[in-house]
C-alpha cells in the first residue's frame, strides 16, 4: 500500500505480542467442519474470524489436526494480505488508497489519523484499542477519499474532518474505558 | 462516436415497479452510495412511508449501483422514474409528503444538469444515462439484487432455458463466437474460442470459473455486477457450463467485496431452491453446481493460473503456460475462466442473438464495455458504452467532463497494468487494439481521470508502489526490478532525481516487461512508460528544476500566504494542526516553513484564496519573502 514514513507513535509491535492463553477447542470444531484439503484458505479465514487473528498455538493446532506442515500454513498466511498473526485493534480504521482516493488525497487522510490516533499505518496501538491500515480499493471511488472505522463508512473526507472523526473515536475509547463497559 | 456504432437506445435504466403493482422507492445500495449514507436514507424512507400510512401502496427497496455514484445517496421513485440525487435525511420527508402523498414531483430536489442548469426529473433524460448502452449492466440498478423474482420478471433464466432445452453446446459456442464477445477482464481473448478449447479438451470432469478478483484500484464494474445483478453471472455460467461440458463451477470473489459474496450466496441458494441450478437445472436434465471461493487479499490472484492455485488452497502464484487452463487447470482438469462482465453478457447474447450483440461496436471489437469513471470527473460512476466509442465520448458526454472547471490532463486506463492517455489522444476509440497502440490498455475497465493538479510522476509512483507490493516474488525482474524502479521514482518525487534517471527507468521497464512470467510483471512498468512517453517534461522538471508542475509532490512545494489577499480571518491558524499558520486578527497571516507539514488544511479552509502553493527553489524563496504580517 502507498504508505509514507510512519509518524513516530508509541505503538510497539513487540508490545502487541500474542496472548499466551488461547482456547484451542474451537480449532478442532473448525477443522471438523471445513476439510483442510482443498479448503485451506477458507479454514484459515474462518479461524481468523473466530480468534480475531491467527495466534501461533492455533496454527500449530491446525497443523497437528490436519497433518499439513505448519510451514505450509505459514506460506499461505504470509502470502495473503488478509491474514494476520498479531492481534488487531479493538477499533479498526481502514483508509482507502485506491487510485481515485490517492488522487483525492488519501495520503493526507492516513497522515491525519496517524497523528491523531498515535498509531502508525499498518500497525496496532500497544494498548490494542486502535489499529490503522490501508486498503487497495473499497469501490466507492466517487466518494473519494473514503475510510471505514469499524462498521461506519465516511466519504468525501478532508484532513480536517478526519481529525474530528479521530478525536471523536478517542473520546469514545476514553468513555468506554472509564465506564468499564470494555468487555 | 464512430459511425460503426449503433446509437444507444432500448437498453435503458429504469427501476422495476413493485411485483404487485405497488409504487416503489428504490434506494441505491451500491458501494459508493452506501459510503454516502444511503442505508440511513433507506431506513428513513421506510419510517416516513409508514408514518404517512402509505406502506400498503408504496414499497421501499434497494437496488444495486444505479451508476451515477457522484450523485449519491440517491433514490428513484417508480412513477416516471423520478430521480432524486444527493438526498439528505430531511429531504426524505419532503419526498414522501409532496411526491408520494401529494403526487407532485419535488422540483427543488431534482437533478440539475451542470451543463445547462436545467432540472431533470426522469432518470432516462439525464445525459449521463442517455449516452450509455447497457447490456452487461442491463439489470444493475434496476432490480432488487436480493430478489430472484425480480430477475425472473425481467426475463431472467429464459436465455438459460433456451440454451439448455433448445440448443446444442456447439450451437451455443458458435453463437458466442459469432457475437464477437472478447474477454472483458482486459486481455480481450475471444470468449467463444476459449470455450471451444475447453470443450475440446479430453476428460469427463471439467470446471468453469468466474474471475471476480477485481483488483485494480479504481475499478468497480465487476463488484457492481456481482452485488447488483448476481443472477446474470449465475445464468451466464449455467449456459457456459452446458456449452463447455462442466458440471462444477466456482466464483472467485475478492476479499474486499463482502457485499458481493453475500448477494451471490443468496442468489445461488434461491436459484437452487427453484431448480434453476443444481441437478436437473431448469428441468433440462443438465446438472451444474456452483460454489463461491473468497479471495484473501492478493492482487496477483486475478491472473488465471494464480487464481486456480488459490482455489486449490495454495499460495496464489502464477505458473508457466502452456499447459493452458483449458487443457490442465483446476486440480489438473480442463478449466475455463471468464471474467464477471464476460459471463454477464452471455445470457443477453443467447437471448437476443449474436447479430444483435455484434451490431454494437466497431470492426475489431463488438458489443459494449462497462467502465468505472473516477478521479477528477463530474459524473463519477458506472457506465457502459459500445466498444469503439471514443475516450472523449466516455469522459465528456457520459462523464460530463472535468470537475471544478479544471483542465483535462490524462486518463489512466486499466489501473496498475495500464497506462495513461493524454488530451491529444482523446479521440482514440475504446477498443483493445486502438488503446494498446497508445501504450494503455482497456483492462478491466477502470478509468481514472487526472486534471492539472495531478502529478503524473506521483501517479506512476503510486501504481508502481502497488504492483511492487503485490508482486508474488516468483520472478526476480518483477520482485526486484519494480523495487529498484520505485526507489528511483521516490527519489525523483523527493527532489533528489539525478540526470539519467528517466533513461534508467525506461531501460529497466523494458527488461521487466520482457522477462516476467505473468501479466503482473509484464504490465507493471506500463504506467511509468506511458507517463514518460507523454509527460517527459514533467519528469525533467522534477529532476532538473526540483519543481513539481502539478504542485503536488510535497517535498517540492511550499504553502505561503498572499498578504494582499489575506483578510486576517484566522481560520487557517485555527485549522493548522501544527500551528505553522499564525498571525493577528485582521492582519495578514504567515506560514512558518519549518513547521508546515503541507497537509493542505489551510488552503482548503481559506475563503479568500490567499493560501498559495508554489514549487521550485526560487519560486518558494520569492513567495516566502512576500509573506508579511
Amino acid at each position: 500500500m502507498p504508505r509514507r514514513e510512519a509518524t513516530p507513535a508509541p505503538a510497539d509491535a513487540a508490545a502487541a505480542a500474542p496472548e499466551p492463553d488461547v482456547d484451542l477447542s474451537r480449532v478442532a470444531e473448525l477443522v471438523a467442519e471445513i476439510d483442510p484439503r482443498g479448503n485451506l484458505i477458507a479454514l484459515l479465514q474462518r479461524t481468523q474470524d473466530a480468534y480475531g487473528y491467527l495466534p501461533e498455538p492455533v496454527v500449530d493446532e491446525i497443523a497437528r489436526l490436519s497433518g499439513i506442515p505448519a510451514s505450509r500454513l505459514y506460506g499461505i498466511i504470509t502470502f495473503y494480505a488478509q491474514f494476520t498473526t498479531v492481534p488487531t485493534g479493538r477499533h479498526k480504521c481502514f483508509v482507502c488508497h485506491g487510485t481515485a482516493c490517492h488522487v483525492a488525497g488519501a495520503t493526507r487522510i492516513t497522515e491525519a489519523l496517524e497523528q491523531e490516533l498515535l498509531v502508525a499505518d499498518g500497525e496496532t496501538r500497544a494498548d490494542r484499542e486502535v489499529g490503522l491500515d490501508s486498503v487497495a480499493c473499497m469501490g466507492a471511488c466517487s466518494q473519494a477519499p473514503v475510510m471505514r472505522i469499524d462498521e461506519e463508512t465516511y466519504g468525501n473526507l478532508s484532513a480536517d474532518e478526519t481529525r474530528k472523526i479521530a478525536r471523536k473515536l478517542l473520546a469514545q475509547i476514553v468513555a468506554e474505558q472509564g465506564g468499564g463497559s470494555d468487555a | 462516436m464512430p459511425e460503426a456504432t449503433v446509437p444507444a437506445e432500448g437498453v435503458r435504466v429504469g427501476v422495476a415497479a413493485g411485483a404487485d403493482g405497488r409504487r416503489r422507492v428504490s434506494v441505491c445500495a451500491g458501494t459508493a452510495c452506501v459510503f454516502a449514507g444511503s442505508m440511513k436514507i433507506h431506513e428513513a424512507f421506510a419510517a416516513e412511508i409508514a408514518a404517512a400510512g402509505l406502506q400498503d401502496q408504496v414499497e421501499v427497496s434497494i437496488i444495486g449501483c444505479h451508476g451515477l455514484c457522484s450523485q449519491g445517496p440517491l433514490a428513484v421513485v417508480s412513477d416516471g422514474d423520478t430521480y432524486y440525487p444527493r438526498l439528505k435525511l430531511k429531504d426524505v420527508k419532503t419526498v414522501v409528503e409532496e411526491h408520494l402523498l401529494g403526487g407532485q414531483v419535488v422540483d427543488g430536489l431534482l437533478y440539475v444538469d451542470p451543463a445547462t442548469g436545467e432540472r431533470i426529473a426522469c432518470a432516462h433524460d439525464i445525459p449521463f444515462y442517455k449516452a450509455q448502452t447497457r447490456i452487461a449492466l442491463r439489470d444493475v440498478g434496476v432490480i432488487d439484487p436480493e430478489s430472484l423474482d425480480e430477475y425472473l420478471a425481467r426475463g431472467g433464466y429464459e436465455a438459460a432455458r433456451k440454451a439448455l432445452t433448445t440448443m446444442t453446446p456447439e450451437q451455443i459456442r458458435a453463437e458466442i463466437l459469432d457475437s464477437g464477445l472478447r474477454g472483458r477482464g482486459g486481455a480481450g481473448f475471444p470468449t467463444g474460442m476459449k470455450w471451444k478449447f475447453a470443450a475440446a479438451s479430453p476428460g469427463d470432469v471439467k470446471y468453469i470459473i468466474c474471475n471476480g478478483d477485481e483488483g485494480d484500484p479504481g475499478a468497480f464494474m465487476d463488484a457492481s455486477i456481482m452485488d447488483g445483478d448476481p443472477h446474470a453471472v449465475l445464468e451466464g455460467m449455467l449456459i457456459g457450463s452446458y456449452a463447455i461440458g462442466a458440471h462444477e463451477g466456482y466464483i472467485y470473489v475478492r476479499a474486499e467485496y463482502p457485499l458481493a459474496v453475500k448477494r451471490l450466496r443468496l442468489a445461488i441458494a434461491a436459484a437452487e431452491e427453484r431448480g434453476l441450478l443444481g441437478d436437473d437445472a431448469l428441468g433440462s436434465g443438465w446438472s451444474f453446481h456452483l460454489k463461491i471461493k473468497e479471495g484473501a487479499g492478493a492482487f496477483v490472484c486475478g491472473e488465471e493460473t494464480a487464481l486456480i492455485a488459490s482455489i486449490e488452497g495454495k499460495r496464489g502464484m502464477p505458473r508457466t503456460r502452456p499447459p493452458f487452463p483449458a487443457a490442465s487447470g483446476l486440480w489438473g482438469k480442463p478449466t475455463n475462466i471468464n471474467n464477471v462482465e464476460t459471463w454477464a453478457n452471455v445470457p443477453w447474447i443467447v437471448a437476443n442473438g449474436a447479430a444483435a450483440y455484434a451490431a454494437y461496436g466497431n470492426d475489431t471489437c463488438k458489443g459494449t464495455k462497462a467502465f468505472s469513471l473516477a478521479g477528477k470527473i463530474v459524473n463519477g460512476g458506472l457506465a457502459e458504452v459500445p466498444m469503439g466509442s471514443t475516450l472523449r465520448h466516455v469522459i465528456f458526454d457520459v462523464g460530463g467532463g472535468i470537475k471544478d472547471g479544471k483542465k483535462f490532463k490524462a486518463v489512466q486506463l486499466g489501473g496498475p497494468s495500464g497506462g495513461c492517455v493524454p488530451a491529444s489522444l482523446l479521440d482514440t476509440p475504446v477498443d483493445y487494439e486502438s488503446l494498446a497502440a497508445t501504450g494503455a490498455i482497456v483492462g478491466s475497465g477502470g478509468m481514472v481521470v487526472a486534471d492539472e493538479t495531478t502529478c503524473m510522476v506521483d501517479l506512476a509512483k503510486y501504481f508502481l508502489q502497488f504492483t511492487q507490493n503485490e508482486s508474488c516474488g516468483k520472478c526476480v525482474p518483477c520482485r526486484l526490478g519494480t523495487k529498484r524502479m520505485l526507489e528511483i521514482l521516490e527519489r525523483i518525487t523527493a527532489g533528489e532525481g539525478e540526470e539519467g534517471d528517466v533513461e534508467r527507468l525506461e531501460s529497466m521497464a523494458v527488461n521487466i516487461k520482457r522477462t516476467s512470467l505473468c501479466g503482473l510483471g509484464q504490465t507493471a512498468p506500463n504506467p511509468v512508460l506511458t507517463t514518460i512517453r507523454y509527460f517527459r517534461d514533467e519528469y525533467l522538471a522534477h529532476i532538473d528544476d526540483r519543481r513539481c508542475p502539478a504542485l503536488s509532490c510535497e517535498a517540492l512545494i511550499a504553502y505561503t500566504i498572499d498578504p494582499d489577499a489575506c483578510t486576517g480571518c484566522t481560520l487557517c491558524a485555527k485549522k493548522c494542526p501544527v500551528d505553522a499558520a499564525t498571525g493577528e486578527k485582521k492582519r495578514p497571516h504567515i506560514i512558518d516553513q519549518g513547521l508546515c507539514i503541507r497537509c493542505d488544511a489551510c488552503r482548503v479552509a481559506c475563503k479568500f484564496d490567499a493560501v498559495k502553493i508554489v514549487s521550485g527553489p526560487e519560486e518558494i524563496a520569492a513567495a516566502v519573502r512576500t509573506q508579511r504580517t
